[in-house]
C-alpha cells in the first residue's frame, strides 16, 4: 500500500533543531525505526505534514552502563540491545525479552523506545520496564522530565509524552542485590508474532519476586497482589496455587482475532508458575538457559 | 516534495530524488530498477522485501527511501561476485529450496546477514535468522537444508 499522503521529511542533527521543527509543524511525527510508523503512514492512520527523523541524534544513540543504570538512548535499536555487553552480562532477561520481538530484520531497526512510544496493550517491553522500575527521560522546550514507567502507559496508544517532547531514552536500574529474570510470550508460533499473553517473573536476593503481564489488559502492569502473596516466602506448590488463584483478578483479557480471554486467562496461570520457577532456578544459578522456549 | 539523496546501491554511488512519502522498496524496484526485493505484504510481516542497509538486514517496505541518504544499500544483485551465482546460491539450486522463488531474495540477503557474523550458524541459528522470512512453497525444509550444508562446507 503506497503512502498517500503528503508530508515535508526533515533530519535535524542535534536536539535542539529537532524541538524546533516539532513546534513548527502542526501534526509532526517523529520516525525513529519506522516499523510501526510506516505501517500507520500507510494505512493513513496518522497523517503528518512532517516526518521528522530522529535518527541523526548521535545523542541518543548510546548503550551504556554507569552508578547501577543502565542507560537505553532511544535509538538503540533491539538488535543493539541483544549484541550490548552489559546486557548480556547484567540484563540477561532484556536480551531474552529482546529476542522475542518480531525477527532480526525488525529487530535491526525497531526500537525499543519506539515500542514504549507506540504503547499498544501486546507490546514486549512493557512487563520488563515496569519489572525493573524504570524511568522514561523526555526532552522538550519546557526542559528535560523522568517519568516512571509506571506513569507512563496511559492506555492502548497513549502515553504522558506531551506534544512537543521526544523521549530521550530509558534508564533502568539495576536491582540491589542479586537477580533474575524470566520473560514468557504467548504467541500463535514461533518468529515473529504478536503476544497474546506475555509474564516477566524477577526474583530478587531475600525471596523478594516482581510481576509484571503484558497483553491481557488495556496497558502492561504489574501484578502488586501476587507480588505481597510471594514476597518474603519460599514458593511451595501450596504458594505457586494461592498465587495463580490471584491472576483472574489481576488481569483484564479480552476476546480478540488473536485467542480467547479463557484461553489468556488459563494461560497467564500457566506462565506465572513457569516464568517463577525458571527466574528462581536461574538466580540459584541453575534454571533453563536465557532463551529457551517454556511454553 | 522530493530531496536529493546520494546512497552506495550495490557498491555503486546513486543520486536520487525520491518523494518524501516513497519507500525504499518503491524506489528499488520502481525508480532504479533492482526487482530482486518483491512487495509480498508491504507491512513487515513477510520479508521478501529485505535488504541490507549498512549490513543490516531490514525490510524495504519500513522504511522511507530518503532515510538512506548517506548509507549503504545491498539487495540481493550486490550479494552476486561479477553477476554469477553464488555459493550459497548454488546450494539452494542444489537443495531445490524454491518453487516460485517469491521469498529466495530476501531469504538469501537474510541468511547473508547471520553468515557475515557467524560463517558456520548451527541449525536453531539459522531459524531464528529466517522467523521474518514467510515462504508458501517449499515448507522451510529445503531452505534450511540449504543453509546448513553451505554452513558446514569446508573452506
Ligand atoms: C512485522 C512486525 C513484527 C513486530 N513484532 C513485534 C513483537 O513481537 N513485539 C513487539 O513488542 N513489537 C513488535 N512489532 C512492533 C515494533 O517493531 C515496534 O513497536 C518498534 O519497537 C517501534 O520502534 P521504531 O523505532 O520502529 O519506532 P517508529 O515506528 O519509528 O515509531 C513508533 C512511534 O513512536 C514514536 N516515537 C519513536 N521514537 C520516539 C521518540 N524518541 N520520542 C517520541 N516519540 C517517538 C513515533 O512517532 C511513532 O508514533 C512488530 C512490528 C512489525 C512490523
Ligand atoms: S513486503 Fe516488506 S515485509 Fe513483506
Ligand atoms: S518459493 Fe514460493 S514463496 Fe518461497
Amino acid at each position: 500500500m503506497p503512502i498517500i499522503n503528503e508530508f515535508a521529511y526533515v533530519k535535524p542533527a542535534t536536539v535542539a533543531q529537532a524541538l524546533k521543527w516539532l513546534a513548527r509543524y502542526k501534526k509532526p511525527a517523529i520516525l525513529a525505526g519506522g516499523t510501526d510508523l510506516l505501517n500507520s503512514l500507510k494505512d493513513g492512520s496518522i497523517k503528518p505534514d512532517a516526518v521528522i527523523d530522529i535518527k541523526g541524534l548521535d545523542t541518543l544513540h548510546k548503550i551504556s552502563f554507569a552508578g547501577k543504570r543502565l542507560y537505553v538512548g532511544a535509538l538503540v535499536t533491539f538488535s543493539e540491545l541483544i549484541e550490548a555487553e552489559a546486557v548480556r552480562r547484567l540484563f540477561p532477561v532484556l536480551a531474552e525479552t529482546a529476542r522475542t520481538i518480531g525477527s532480526p530484520g525488525i529487530r535491526n531497526r525497531a526500537t525499543m523506545v519506539g515500542n514504549i512510544c507506540s504503547a499498544v496493550p501486546c507490546l514486549d517491553s512493557g512487563p520488563l520496564l515496569l519489572a525493573y522500575d524504570a524511568v522514561v527521560t523526555t526532552v522538550g522546550r519546557g526542559g528535560k522530565r523522568e517519568i516512571p514507567i509506571v506513569k507512563w502507559f496511559r492506555g492502548p496508544k497513549k502515553t504522558s509524552l506531551k506534544s512537543g517532547e521526544i523521549v530521550s531514552g530509558v534508564i533502568i536500574p539495576l536491582p540491589e542485590g542479586k537477580h533474575a529474570g524470566c520473560f514468557i510470550k504467548l504467541g500463535r508460533y514461533a518468529g515473529e508474532d504478536l503476544a497474546q499473553a506475555s509474564v516477566l517473573a524477577m526474583a530478587l536476593e531475600g525471596n523478594r519476586f516482581r510481576v509484571a503481564f503484558g497483553s491481557v489488559a488495556p496497558v502492561p502492569f504489574r501484578a502488586k497482589g501476587i507480588e505481597k502473596l510471594l514476597n518474603g516466602k519460599q514458593l511451595d506448590a501450596r504458594l505457586f496455587a494461592e498465587a495463580k488463584k490471584l491472576v483472574a483478578a489481576a488481569i483484564a483479557p479480552i476476546t480478540d482475532l488473536r485467542a480467547t480471554k479463557e484461553y489468556r486467562a488459563h494461560m497467564c496461570r500457566v506462565m506465572l508458575e513457569r516464568s517463577l520457577k525458571a527466574a528462581l532456578g536461574r538466580l540459584a544459578g541453575g534454571g533453563p538457559a536465557y532463551g529457551e522456549r517454556l511454553l | 516534495m522530493n530531496q536529493r539523496i546520494e546512497f552506495v546501491l550495490n557498491s555503486e554511488k546513486r543520486s536520487v530524488e525520491p518523494r518524501a512519502n516513497q519507500t525504499l522498496l518503491e524506489m528499488l524496484r520502481d525508480t532504479l530498477g533492482v526487482k530482486s526485493p518483491k512487495c509480498g505484504c508491504d507491512r513487515g510481516d513477510c520479508g521478501s522485501c529485505t535488504v541490507m542497509i549498512d549490513g543490516r538486514a531490514v525490510r524495504s517496505c519500513l522504511v522511507l527511501a530518503v532515510e538512506v541518504d548517506g548509507h549503504e544499500v545491498k539487495t540481493l544483485e550486490g550479494l552476486m561476485p561479477g553477476g554469477k551465482f553464488s555459493a550459497l546460491q548454488k546450494s539452494f539450486l542444489a537443495h531445490n529450496s524454491f518453487q516460485c522463488g517469491f521469498c529466495t531474495p530476501g531469504v538469501i540477503v537474510a541468511v547473508s546477514e547471520l553468515l557475515e557474523k557467524n560463517p558456520h550458524p548451527d541449525r536453531n541459528e539459522i531459524k531464528e535468522a529466517l522467523s521474518g522470512n514467510l515462504c508458501r512453497c517449499t515448507g522451510y525444509t529445503p531452505i534450511i537444508e540449504a543453509v546448513v550444508a553451505h554452513a558446514g562446507r569446508e573452506e
